[in-house]
């Protein structure tokens, strides 16, 4: 901790009367890291439940495939309560932008929930099942999308410490969706078939740390929001409930008692969800102090005028 | 398309006598924005937002760089490559026929995503409408061939209206101008084309660094760095599938 301190030296910069330079991120709680983790939540499990189809384990996709479809339209509803014109929300659809991530992200998110509830409800029901099958791999693709296009959705923003940690976050989701994914699958199938779903939280849970880690520690000035403040004791608490989760995930397996496998996909939702809503707040955090407006952004000019000068 | 326009507003000669804020909100019909004292200066609107489309900002700089009020008045960039634009997922945010970039608030749902990917925090949301909304500037006289509100009612002419061109040569004048008369810490602000946000609809004359006006120094569109984003989150589906894989790969069937 003091190493990291002295490494990076209290940044001088002056403000407009300390005021932030950027508008806050307008995304409320709980509403948006609430959609962060259904999204991956959905995603993952189509991903299991796409896995599960292909390899005919039966007992554990039915759970998986509930799992996306209950996921996703949750998400769906958290997503339009957050508008400031709620039953404008089609409007959304009215156009395809590549350039925004939020126009892309909304037909991901139509495709994956419709999908989602027309393979679930496939498996549920029995009918059509030559449609639930096909639907269910299609989620298989959507699924993976819908869990990491929130990655970019934050980070193309002017928010400092999103922007400039849309690599890590890109992974910090995907890990965090596959162990809330994991977690949900193995305590809703048959103790014994759960195996892949416990393999699949030991491994997002294990990504889930590491992409965490580097975002706290490798984008410089702007690692401090996600340590610093309530961000930095929510990312600390994803920490440990995501380790201890996915130790007990690991060893889960080994017994016959359901209690670890429980307490394991505790841990993991709610490791997920504080990573989440750490996520959140340190991006609100960076757009509020000017410090991690203009710091970076004088680093640049200064690299540039170095350049120049240098020849 | 017509001529591309803007504003050069000159801080050097603002008086700081807010006829531009008032003279936008009239003609706009912007609701009020609150009275709030906000013991800093005579700023009482703090900055840009849903509901002030001008700010003028009130720096007292009593420190040891000498005693001096600077004045400046703020407003939307109508940025070459405007971020606002560019991430406005039902296409409400739209580029004009005179390069100006305005919201259509008939189709705003009020995603409030424009509102952090703006790199300079000037448009926002009104909470009470659940729409975002800016400086159009002033779309509707744009097109009966008038000049906008605020640089009709600019008692010194401190906020020019234009043809871009004209007003980037006018003010490369004025910069020699003052440098000749010695004002050495005059500096233009965000008419260069190559800058990261591709050049400034409304570009001005500072005399001071950017930040300490509440401009962010280096502003950079947001999405310029978008495909790099849209490859990471792809790579992270991948890993994702192959993690999947993974753990179907090892251990028995059942
Ligand atoms: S200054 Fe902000 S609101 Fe204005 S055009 Fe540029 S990005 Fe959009
Ligand atoms: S709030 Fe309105 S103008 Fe802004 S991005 Fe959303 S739909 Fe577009």
């Amino acid at each position: 901790m003091s190493r990291e301190r002295a490494m990076v030296p209290d940044a001088e910069f002056r403000s407009y009367y300390g005021q932030p330079i950027i508008k806050d991120p307008l995304w409320h709680e709980p509403h948006m890291p609430v959609y962060l983790y259904l999204g991956g939540l959905s995603g993952a499990s189509s991903l299991l439940a796409a896995g599960c189809e292909l390899t005919g384990r039966d007992r554990l996709a039915a759970p998986a495939k509930i799992a996306a479809a209950v996921a996703g339209s949750a998400g769906a509803a958290f997503l339009v309560a957050e508008l400031g014109r709620p039953e404008r929300f089609l409007n959304m659809l009215r156009v395809f932008k590549p350039t925004s991530p939020m126009s892309v992200g909304s037909w991901i998110l139509a495709a994956q929930s419709g999908l989602a509830a027309v393979a679930a409800g496939s498996a549920v029901t029995g009918l059509l099942p030559a449609v639930g099958r096909a639907a269910g791999l299609a989620t298989g693709v959507t699924g993976p999308m819908m869990a990491t296009y929130t990655a970019v959705l934050v980070s193309d923003t002017a928010v400092p410490s999103w922007h400039a940690g849309h690599r890590e976050l890109a992974f910090l989701f995907a890990g965090s969706a596959l162990a809330s994914a994991g977690a949900v699958a193995m305590v809703a199938a048959p103790h014994r078939e759960a195996g892949p779903a416990r393999r699949m939280a030991v491994i997002g849970a294990a990504v889930e740390t590491v992409a965490s880690e580097v975002l706290e520690r490798r984008l410089g000035i702007l690692s401090e929001p996600y340590r610093e403040g309530s961000a930095g004791r929510l990312m600390r608490a994803a920490r440990v409930l995501t380790v201890t989760g996915g130790a007990l995930a690991a060893v889960s397996g080994l017994t016959r008692w359901r209690t670890p496998s429980v307490l394991s996909a505790a841990a993991l939702t709610a490791g997920s969800l504080c990573a989440r809503f750490g996520v959140l707040r340190a991006g609100r955090a960076s757009a509020a102090d000017p410090k991690y407006t203009v710091v970076p952004q004088r680093e640049r000019v200064a690299a540039r005028e170095r350049n120049r000068a240098g020849g | 398309m017509s001529e591309r326009v803007g504003f050069f507003t000159d801080t050097s000669v603002c008086i700081g006598c807010k006829a531009c804020e008032v003279a936008c909100k009239e003609w706009n019909d912007v609701p009020d924005d609150g009275f709030v004292f906000r013991a800093t200066s005579y700023d009482n609107t703090g900055g840009l937002g849903a509901s002030t489309w001008r700010h003028v900002a009130f720096i007292e700089d009593f420190t040891e760089r000498g005693d001096r009020w600077l004045m400046s008045s703020d407003v939307c960039k109508h940025c070459t490559h405007a971020a606002c634009l560019d991430v406005c997922p039902t296409g409400a945010l739209f580029r004009t026929e005179f390069d100006t970039i305005v919201v259509q608030a008939d189709i705003c749902n009020g995603c409030g995503y424009c509102v952090p990917a703006c790199p300079y925090g000037v448009i926002d949301r009104r909470e009470d409408d659940g729409r975002a909304w800016k400086c159009t500037l002033c779309y509707d006289r744009l097109r009966d061939g008038l000049e906008p509100a605020c640089a009709k009612a600019c008692p010194t002419d401190s906020i020019q209206f234009g043809p871009l061109e004209e007003l980037r040569e006018r003010a490369a004048e004025r910069l020699a101008t003052l440098h000749e008369a010695g004002v050495a810490e005059a500096r233009l602000y965000g008419e260069r084309p190559d800058d990261g946000v591709g050049g400034d609809g409304a570009f001005f004359l500072l005399l001071d660094e950017p930040e300490v006006y509440g401009l962010p120094p280096d502003p950079v569109v947001t999405t310029r760095d978008l495909p790099s984003m849209w490859l990471w989150a792809g790579a992270a589906a991948v890993s994702m599938a192959a993690a999947c894989f993974g753990a179907f790969a090892r251990g028995p069937r059942r």
